[in-house]
């Protein structure tokens, strides 16, 4: 059986935090190159060009390309033949976070929540873990700013809203979010399984490359009605008006109870940031 | 959309009153930062009659909790968190004098009404832009509620510093002039 260390863990944990806050994927920077061209609002062609700017300036000072590097989402893919030795997993993906965000110099933004007194190591981390075959580990972090998280939403909507109603409750929840999640935004949608699976796969649906289509064609083309619909609200970039208001719709489904229809919606912002590396 | 308006801190009414959403402006000199445990604790203060631990007449305040300034840097990635959060405390402060704010996304109803009555504007700084919007702050240093770290008062002195007029003193709003003008 082969055998994964949990201090490779923390140092790939710590590595990935840093990285996933001061270099934006290539899949986002093609993006905003798209949507400066498809803007038509001359302020909102100016944003697209800070956003570059500002993730060129992140990548060659290293710095956090936003302040708020948000709560460490930790998503584990680890391998059913594969065995963590040397200590405790989740401890070990906590003291990546520690470690990441303290020599990364990023913003620790996790607190207490009746008090409000910052923790002030930003853990504990988020991890959810998924067994898979093989014998590697998939470590995928998902720094997740307050901003945008704050504008997400499960609803649990009946058989009968149907497909329109899908749409509908998606359009008027990105136009009730407005300006406050950092537009352009990209919008995670999970649809099914139950309450908590909703949410996860809405989630789960802002790591898939930029862009990229569902594998099902049906989810694919709802994903292409939604950004156009989406686009059509004018909200654009920072909410100051135009025609780019999501870079993208991203749709996860899967199936769900015969009584249900349940509904995620997880915004993210234009900082959409993810980083992942296999041990 | 035309020039950048030049600001100096601190602001005087008349400056203030000349705004309009939409404008594109650059500010130098003094602003604060705070945003939420800040502004807490500065309303209730107020709200005890008791003095606030920094002067906030003809001052702007920046809603940010900056990321850690590297060494030889002043200050980390420092963009604009939601302001909408600091609605409940913002009348308050604007009655006590203060002229500005910076953030990012809409204000409630009754805080646009307190900028017409106290004369004082709403600017927004592009959200996650904290790494290029950092550029212009050339000195930070903490002022008061150290205990808070990232949301601890800042005073920074700015340069420049690239925001827009989103809410005016005559009630204006650009999130809803823009969005009317690009939806379809």
């Amino acid at each position: 059986m082969r055998e994964i260390g949990v201090k490779t863990i923390t140092e790939t944990v710590k590595k990935l935090c840093i990285e996933a806050n001061l270099y934006l994927g290539e899949d986002v920077l093609k993006a905003f190159d798209r949507g400066e061209q498809a803007e038509e609002s001359a302020v909102g062609k100016e944003i697209f060009q800070q956003l570059k700017e500002n993730a060129r300036i992140a990548r060659e000072e290293q710095v956090a390309m936003c302040q708020d590097t948000g709560l460490a989402v930790v998503f584990v893919e680890l391998g059913q033949e594969a065995h963590i030795v040397g200590g405790d997993f989740n401890q070990a993906i906590h003291e990546g976070v520690r470690q990441g965000y303290k020599d990364g110099y990023l913003r620790k933004s996790a607190c207490h929540c009746f008090t409000r007194a910052n923790t002030k190591d930003n853990t504990p981390a988020i991890i959810h873990l998924d067994l898979v075959p093989g014998d590697k580990m998939k470590i995928t972090v998902a720094p997740k700013g307050g901003g945008s998280e704050n504008m997400s939403t499960v609803n649990m909507m009946t058989p009968s809203d149907g497909i329109e109603g899908i749409k509908k409750r998606v359009v008027e929840w990105v136009k009730q979010a407005g300006s406050n999640p950092c537009p352009p935004v990209v919008v995670g949608v999970g649809i099914g399984g139950t309450f908590e699976q909703a949410a996860l796969i809405a989630k789960k649906a802002l790591l898939r490359p930029l862009g990229e289509k569902n594998a099902d064609p049906q989810v694919a083309a709802l994903e292409e009605e939604l950004l156009a619909l989406v686009n059509n609200l004018g909200i654009g970039p920072q909410g100051l008006g135009g025609r780019i208001t999501a870079l993208a719709v991203h749709v996860n489904m899967i199936p769900c109870h015969i009584a249900s229809f349940p509904l995620a919606v997880n915004i993210n912002c234009h900082a959409h940031r993810h980083k992942e590396a296999v041990i | 959309m035309g020039e950048a308006i030049r600001l100096q801190t601190p602001l005087q009414d008349a400056e203030v009153e000349k705004l309009r959403a939409g404008d594109k402006v650059l500010i130098t000199g003094v602003i604060l930062t705070g945003r939420d445990a800040a502004h807490k604790r500065l309303f209730d203060l107020l709200q005890a009659g008791k003095p606030l631990p920094v002067d906030i007449r003809g001052q702007i305040i920046y809603y940010v909790g900056p990321a850690p300034a590297k060494p030889g840097q002043p200050i980390g990635s420092a963009g604009p968190t939601t302001s909408g959060r600091m609605d409940v405390y913002s009348p308050k402060l604007m009655e006590m004098g203060l002229k500005g704010m910076i953030g990012k996304g809409m204000r409630k109803k009754d805080v646009v009404e307190a900028m017409k009555k106290y004369k004082a504007v709403y600017f927004a700084a592009t959200g996650g832009a904290g790494a290029l919007l950092a550029k212009a702050i050339k000195k930070a240093e903490v002022v008061a509620y150290e205990d808070l770290g990232p949301e601890a008062i800042n005073r920074l002195e700015v340069e420049d510093f690239p925001v827009i007029v989103v809410n005016d003193t005559l009630g204006n709003d650009l999130y809803k002039q823009g969005m009317e003008k690009y939806a379809r």
